[in-house]
């Protein structure tokens, strides 16, 4: 369906661009959504942290990214029990309250709590509400080929939603785009890292994040607009240290907080939304697609509490992301209740403390609404470190 | 039978129980003074069966850690990982055992050794992390069993399936990559004889278990599924694939049907038939079972006895003929049920009140575990839906008292038992 979603941006300046973005993203009625499902359109929700959305748009459907919002629970509250992390509870909420319909869900098993959303949802509507069971043994010599056979099955229930069978020339002509998505993010990635000042980590944030929820045509007609505007900002360089922000791979910091964290540092690299940007490379177009997917979504990777997997310890990664982005220091984040994000800030602290880096250690809910102490307790952190 | 024999038979599960338990970390004590390594390893899917063939001692970190909360210690242990930097709001288990380690593996039970691999599967994603962090204390494999478990509610893969085979095909791929791991670390040569033994063993102890579970249908129930089943599902897991874990649920099959054909229950009068969701609050382990059984409360069931036996409850027989396809069958529909009976309770449930004619339904959704308790809000709403059985939701901790508010948990239960009586009372007007 070729449909334009998210017109708002055009024509704008790059500072229109950002703020219609962040007016996009903070709306949970989610507009894009409304219009694909006026227009006809399917849509196949997926919880955090990765899924393969190239076989949903290969069916002619949206794959739209679920991660919460800042919402009360009116209507989800009751169904979860204290002790959780609060996207379980908000993106139940935006189903319940019907600000988004789906035609599909599927989670899968990032986590204790996470895992349970198939049957939870599965329990409260009549769509299919599915686990994809993403391989936990990244470093068996099975798991490409077992993970393939999982596409496979999910794209058949796909194309028995959507009733269009996903041909390979599909496939690959959806490879093609995300593949150019992915590019085009670590374009914008590599601004952020090599002129931090030209675009703030709370900007990159939302110019990524409005992926998740339009076609990735659309996404990355975007992020070609905006990448000229982006090399040529009249902006200087301020003395601000470099960080590496951490935490956010799953439940997403307020928009104010990571906008707080810009104001005080350059956030020269994250892992805010890393599903989105989660394969590395691009994916192969030759031979068979579905198992190019798979392959790459093991063997071209990036990393996240949520995976295991031998070749990649967390902590030395983050010591990767840290020394590629010659950063100084890390802000150390997790959600609320959120137990691979917490247990993961103790090996993370313990390399950074091997290794002298500073970092800073905070947790954060998606709908705190007060940051003061924070900015704060941040500038006192940057200062030691600017003037220490 | 004679007096004496019923004075030898009833019982004898507990106390057979308790000695093999002791028994155990005897063992363990034993490995560490040797400075021998051991298998770390969990109930959802020990791979026993596969690790006995190797003489690995097996150490149940859930159970060790556990047991520090039974024993009124668990505090000291989580105060050590918390000042170590783990935060309040993850596992008990893992910051419990954490505390030990740090301790240099010192035990109210004894001493555990060191380990030389940990072998978990995906059935709980805690296992993953806190398997990492032995990765990073000791430099040990990790090696995660990974297993697909039902995909959708009611749409388990049936064997016969491909589905089922594909699912089955990467489990046995890995089962396979496993020996290899075990051959490097032990430079022993795997035996399939053994395995054949100890599959043999087992399939002893998955069939005892399932009769275990549908004598207590029996009324009056035959044993307390909160107290004297976690006692039996520690023999289950710790003994598993063992001559002695087959002997016992033999004897236990035996003490329950001794009992089934007397009606010898675990109550003067059993008032109110009860099934337990969740995980025990082990640091009131008694006292919990009590706020219940004081009221002429019995639990006859609980998801706890599926789930923490890994799915024995299927009573899957493996094929010694095939042992390794075979315990890669047995490990999908163990594991898988064990998931089920996590994820997808209500289903559970909502047959077992019919069933075990149950009165009443005792959910406990715990700080500590979120694989279990995220989705107990909305089973049981789903629960109450569909057979409209009266039930109890208290939130506690499995291992932190701290967060064990007993005298608020005994009033509403005391204020759920006055409901049950006014209940069976109306009913009964009713009916008159």
């Amino acid at each position: 369906m070729d449909l334009r979603l998210f017109n708002k941006w055009q024509g704008q300046s790059l500072d229109g661009v950002i703020a219609e973005c962040r007016e996009l993203v903070e709306d949970a009625d989610f507009p894009t959504v409304k219009r694909w499902r006026e227009a006809g359109g399917k849509v196949l929700g997926h919880f955090q942290v990765y899924f393969p959305e190239e076989i949903a748009h290969a069916a002619g459907m949206l794959p739209l990214k679920i991660r919460g919002a800042a919402i009360d629970c009116t209507h989800s509250d009751s169904h979860f029990g204290s002790y959780l992390c609060s996207i379980l509870k908000t993106s139940l909420e935006l189903v319940m309250s019907k600000k988004v319909e789906l035609d599909i869900f599927i989670t899968h098993p990032i986590c204790d709590a996470a895992r349970n959303l198939a049957a939870v949802w599965g329990r409260n509507f009549d769509y299919p509400c599915q686990i994809l069971y993403l391989p936990q043994n990244a470093n068996s010599a099975a798991s490409a080929t077992y993970l393939c056979e999982e596409y496979a099955r999910v794209q058949a229930d796909i194309e028995k939603i959507t009733g269009n069978k996903v041909t390979k020339e599909a496939l690959k002509n959806s490879l093609s785009i995300f593949n150019e998505n992915r590019s085009l993010l670590r374009q914008l990635y590599e601004i952020k890292r090599e002129q931090p000042w030209l675009i703030s980590a709370y900007e990159t944030y939302l110019l990524t994040n409005v992926g998740g929820m339009i076609m990735r045509e659309e996404h990355n007609e975007i992020l070609k607009a905006v990448m000229p505007m982006i090399e040529t900002r009249p902006i200087k360089r301020h003395d601000k240290i470099r960080v590496v922000f951490e935490g956010g791979f799953c439940e997403q910091p307020p928009l104010d907080l990571i906008r707080t964290i810009s104001q005080s540092c350059y956030v020269v690299d994250d892992d805010l939304l890393i599903g989105l940007r989660w394969i590395l490379e691009d994916v192969s177009l030759e031979g068979d697609p579905l198992f190019n997917l798979a392959e790459a979504y093991l063997e071209k990777s990036s990393y996240s509490p949520v995976q295991h997997d031998s070749r990649k310890p967390k902590e030395k990664m983050l010591l990767e992301r840290i020394a590629n982005a010659r950063a100084e220091a890390a802000i150390i984040t997790a959600a609320k209740m959120c137990e691979p994000g917490l247990e993961e800030q103790v090996a993370y602290t313990k390399a950074l403390d091997e290794k002298g880096i500073p970092y800073f250690v905070s947790e954060f809910e998606e709908s705190m609404t007060s940051f003061d102490q924070m900015e704060i307790q941040l500038e006192t952190f940057t200062e030691n470190i600017l003037f220490g | 039978m004679t007096e004496d024999k019923k004075v030898d038979i009833v019982g004898r599960g507990n106390v057979e129980g308790a000695n093999l338990f002791r028994e155990w970390f005897a063992e363990l004590t034993d490995a560490a003074k040797n400075n021998q390594g051991a298998a770390y390893v969990f109930v959802m899917g020990s791979m026993a069966e596969l690790l006995k063939t190797f003489d690995f001692p097996l150490v149940f970190p859930e159970i060790t850690a556990l047991q520090t909360a039974v024993r009124r210690v668990a505090d000291e242990y989580l105060t050590v990982a918390e000042d170590y930097g783990y935060s309040p709001d993850i596992c008990g288990y893992v910051k419990a055992d954490i505390g030990v380690h740090l301790r240099e593996r010192e035990h109210p039970m004894g001493k555990i050794p060191k380990p030389s691999l940990t072998v978990l599967t995906n059935a709980c994603n805690t296992y993953v992390k806190w398997a990492e962090i032995w990765e990073r204390m000791y430099g040990i494999p990790v090696f995660v069993l990974d297993i697909p478990a039902t995909r959708q509610a009611g749409g388990q893969f049936q064997p016969g399936s491909s589905d089922f085979a594909r699912d089955c095909k990467y489990v046995e791929a890995q089962i396979r990559e496993l020996i290899t791991l075990c051959e490097n670390i032990t430079g022993k040569k795997f035996d399939i004889d053994r395995l054949r033994e100890t599959l043999a063993y087992a399939n002893d102890m998955n069939i005892g278990w399932k009769r275990v579970l549908e004598l207590n249908k029996s009324k009056p129930s035959l044993f307390n599924a909160l107290t004297d089943g976690t006692a039996y599902l520690g023999v289950s897991n710790n003994f598993r694939g063992t001559k002695e874990g087959s002997q016992y649920f033999k004897n236990l099959v035996e003490e329950m049907e001794y009992k089934a054909a007397r009606g010898i229950g675990t109550q003067t009068e059993e008032k109110y038939r009860l099934a337990f969701v969740g995980v025990p609050c082990y640091p009131i382990f008694r006292r919990f079972s009590e706020m219940f059984t004081q009221w002429g409360g019995a639990f006859v069931h609980s998801t706890y006895l599926n789930f923490a036996s890994g799915g024995a409850n299927m009573g899957f027989e493996y094929d010694v003929n095939r042992p390794i396809e075979s315990l890669a069958e047995g490990a999908l529909i163990n594991i898988r049920d064990a998931m089920d009976s996590m994820f997808h309770h209500d289903r559970m449930i909502i047959k077992m009140v019919k069933d075990y004619e149950l009165d009443g339904v005792i959910y406990h959704p715990i700080k500590s575990c979120r694989t279990v308790s995220t989705g107990l809000a909305d089973g049981r709403r789903a629960m109450m839906a569909a057979t409209d059985t009266p039930s109890l939701f208290i939130e506690s901790d499995m291992m932190d008292k701290r967060v064990v508010s007993e005298a608020q948990m005994k009033n509403r239960a005391d204020a759920f038992f006055e409901g049950l009586a006014s209940r069976r009372l109306t009913a009964a007007k009713t009916a008159s």
